[in-house]
């Protein structure tokens, strides 16, 4: 018995809750009304990150500053890798500043959505705030990076160039990439918490196939650069190459491939993720 | 003719439980899924193999219409679907069959805290915890005062949360989500923490919310009496299906007199906790007499024990569980930890284990009661907590004056010495 006489059934519902079925539309409208939610996680992310360290922020310097050196003393000093006749150590920062910014965003957000499992579990909003909120996030550590790159700049007196103005260009383009990695495993690590091993290994792999630590003109063949390509990373850490240091020239086939590969990652990550996310709940 | 708020049809949930992995968390590998394929494609081809797995209705072809300005009150044991219903609501969670339509703004509370974070101070997190009920930042900005003013930590404001008090956390908790204002508004069962004073102040707080104009509440509780004080209607589910609609006095008489019956023993085969909680697991709770067997009606003079399994996944470094006692109206007896008598005792390392806490006789008021589990890292996180988990009756056999048996105030009934002599 519903104690409901008379009602008026004549308005529309503001809201329809049904049951889906297979791909759903990316709603991207929700999610732009959701815009203040996603700036208080970024900015909790960034306030978090580092709290109760002795070192604080300064972990963003050292961090990849660190890595280089070692990457320099291995690959530049030992194994004598070329570096375009750049000083080793600035070619390979160059790289690090792109794959670290990637890297990071697929890292930290991998495992995002198992950490808010009492939010997603508990408050309705756009799921894909969680891993997108680590895309802008880790823009700090980019910036830090970028100011240490400056600086190895003016040390191995390498003169700017106009191409700088290409950097946010490129930067677009990684951003674009690593948040469609972030939401594929993100998604998937809901349901297989074996992202969380797998993850790193795969990165580290990835990091070797992608150009850091040697120049994609070791690779003489062309059908073979663009094959190689594919991972768009290489096109990100040539076209910082490109706009920092000012040497090689920018491939005009890598550079088309990247953005169509940076472009159906991020796509297939988002469709993906939507067509997944409404089980979130249940077996989180 | 009034505005219809939210107009439920047909609405069903299921669930896939496994029966494979008894015991072990739920997490799926990549793993297991390549090693199910052979058999899942086997299965679906020969249709006749019988699947370890089991489809659960968490609810069943629910309907009802709520009116704009209603205050309804849901009741029903627990795994009933209240907590799923307010979820699909919330579209937390996808119906599988039927749906809803919903005319106006939700906000739902479904726990108190959700979206803290510990290591960020009161301040960051009343935009925090705002945002993600879905407020606006100037929203916030604007209520600020009246939340922090409503909470009373004014001092704390700039000191991380993982240094408040429980009791500082809940309050804050629920001043964020008491100034949020949507058009319907969705509780669950929140207003059971916090010290007695503050639960006083969030009802009066609830009751502000629902007879403001236009508003319309659905409002889970096992407390029978905060329902019967805040919802002229109660809806009863049980078994995920409607038993009851109507009024709060009809539905609560019925739900008394059928839903509650008296259960010695509840076990969970694959352990329950709270959503996201992977360190421990409850697995069963039980109440045994003086003679260590299982009964849930018990003599007045007797002692009574409850019984309850864990098992630790992960070492906690302080972490009390306990009981809680209320009689069937919803009036509270009385809290216990095993660990208030030994302070040092909070630490937990993996593994299974079974406490035991005896209650004395001549204690507890003939009558029923219910109880509720609660496992939690005082100040941090709460664990598990299962409201109303067991019923049981205490009967006065042997209580002298059991003849003239007039109901009497109050919980309790404890055995008093009494002296008399003339003067």
């Amino acid at each position: 018995m519903t104690p409901v006489a008379e009602v008026d059934r004549h308005l529309t519902p503001t809201l329809r809750i049904r049951p889906t079925k297979g791909w759903a539309a990316l709603n991207l409208r929700e999610l732009w009304s959701y815009r203040d939610l996603l700036w208080i996680l970024v900015e909790r992310n960034i306030k978090v990150i580092y709290k109760q360290t002795a070192l604080g922020m300064t972990w963003v310097a050292l961090q990849p500053l660190i890595a280089a050196i070692i990457l320099a003393v291995v690959f530049g000093r030992v194994a004598k890798l070329p570096s375009d006749g750049m000083p080793y150590l600035l070619f390979v920062f160059c790289g690090l500043t792109a794959w670290r910014y990637f890297s990071e965003t697929a890292q930290r957000s991998n495992s995002s959505l198992v950490n808010n499992a009492q939010l997603v579990s508990k408050v309705y909003f756009p799921r894909m705030l969680i891993p997108l909120s680590h895309t802008f996030s880790a823009l700090v550590d980019f910036a830090v990076m970028l100011v240490m790159l400056f600086i190895f700049m003016a040390v191995y007196r390498v003169p700017p160039t106009l191409r700088l103005a290409a950097i946010p260009g490129f930067l677009f383009l990684t951003a674009m990439a690593a948040t469609g990695v972030a939401l594929w495993f993100s998604a998937l690590s809901v349901k297989y918490r074996d992202c969380n091993y797998a993850l790193p290994f795969f990165l580290q792999i990835w990091m070797y196939a992608s150009a850091v630590v040697y120049p994609t003109s070791m690779i003489v063949s062309p059908r073979w650069q663009t094959l190689f390509a594919l991972n768009p990373v290489v096109g990100f850490v040539e076209g910082f190459r490109w706009s920092v240091l000012g040497r090689s020239a920018l491939n005009p086939t890598i550079f088309w491939v990247t953005v169509a590969m940076s472009l159906f990652i991020l796509v297939s990550g988002a469709f993906f993720f939507r067509r997944v996310e409404r089980s979130f709940a249940d077996i989180i | 003719m009034s505005e219809l708020a939210l107009s439920v049809t047909g609405l069903s949930k299921s669930f896939n439980i496994d029966h494979r992995r008894n015991g072990l968390p739920r997490y799926r590998t990549l793993h297991d899924d390549l090693l199910a394929l052979p058999r899942r494609l086997l299965t679906t081809f020969s249709r006749n193999g019988r699947s370890t797995s089991e489809i659960f209705w968490a609810l069943r072809d629910v309907s009802f219409e709520v009116k704009r300005g209603e205050v309804i009150g849901i009741i029903g044991a627990n795994g009933a679907g209240k907590s799923t219903l307010l979820k699909i609501l919330n579209r937390i969670t996808e119906p599988t069959t039927g749906g809803a339509d919903v005319y106006g703004r939700v906000g739902a509370l479904l726990e108190v805290g959700t979206g803290f974070h510990p290591e960020l101070t009161g301040r960051e997190n009343i935009f925090l915890n705002g945002a993600i009920l879905g407020m606006s930042r100037a929203e916030i900005r604007q209520k600020f005062d009246e939340i922090i003013a409503f909470a009373e930590i004014e001092k704390f404001l700039d000191t991380p949360v993982k240094r408040y008090s429980s009791g500082m956390y809940v309050r804050l908790a629920f001043a964020v989500a008491a100034h949020l204002e949507p058009e319907i508004l969705l509780i669950d069962e929140v207003l059971a923490v916090g010290d007695a004073q503050f639960q006083k102040k969030s009802l009066a707080k609830m009751e502000e919310v629902a007879a403001k104009d236009g508003r319309t509440v659905i409002f889970v509780s096992h407390s029978m009496s905060t329902i019967s004080r805040l919802c002229p209607r109660v809806i009863w589910l049980r078994g995920g299906q409607v038993a009851a609609d109507g009024t709060a006095n009809d539905v609560i008489q019925q739900y008394s007199d059928i839903a509650s019956v008296d259960q010695p023993r509840v076990s969970w085969p694959e352990g329950i906790s709270n959503a996201g909680i992977t360190e421990i697991k409850l697995m069963s709770v039980g109440l045994l007499d003086k003679n260590c067997r299982q009964t849930a009606d018990f003599d007045y003079s007797e002692p009574l024990s409850f019984e309850l399994t864990y098992t630790v996944f992960d070492p906690i470094p302080f972490c009390r569980i306990g009981f809680m006692l209320h009689a069937l109206d919803g009036s509270p007896v009385f809290e216990i930890y095993d660990i208030d008598e030994d302070t040092n005792g909070g630490r937990r390392e993996p593994g299974s284990y079974v406490i035991r806490c005896e209650v004395p006789g001549d204690l507890l008021k003939p009558g029923r009661y219910s109880l509720s589990l609660n496992a939690g890292m005082p100040g941090i996180k709460n664990l598990v907590r299962l409201d109303g988990v067991l019923q049981f009756s205490v009967h006065d056999h042997a209580l002298p004056g059991a003849a003239m048996n007039l109901p009497r105030l109050g919980v309790i009934r404890p055995k008093t010495r009494w002296f008399r002599k003339a003067l």
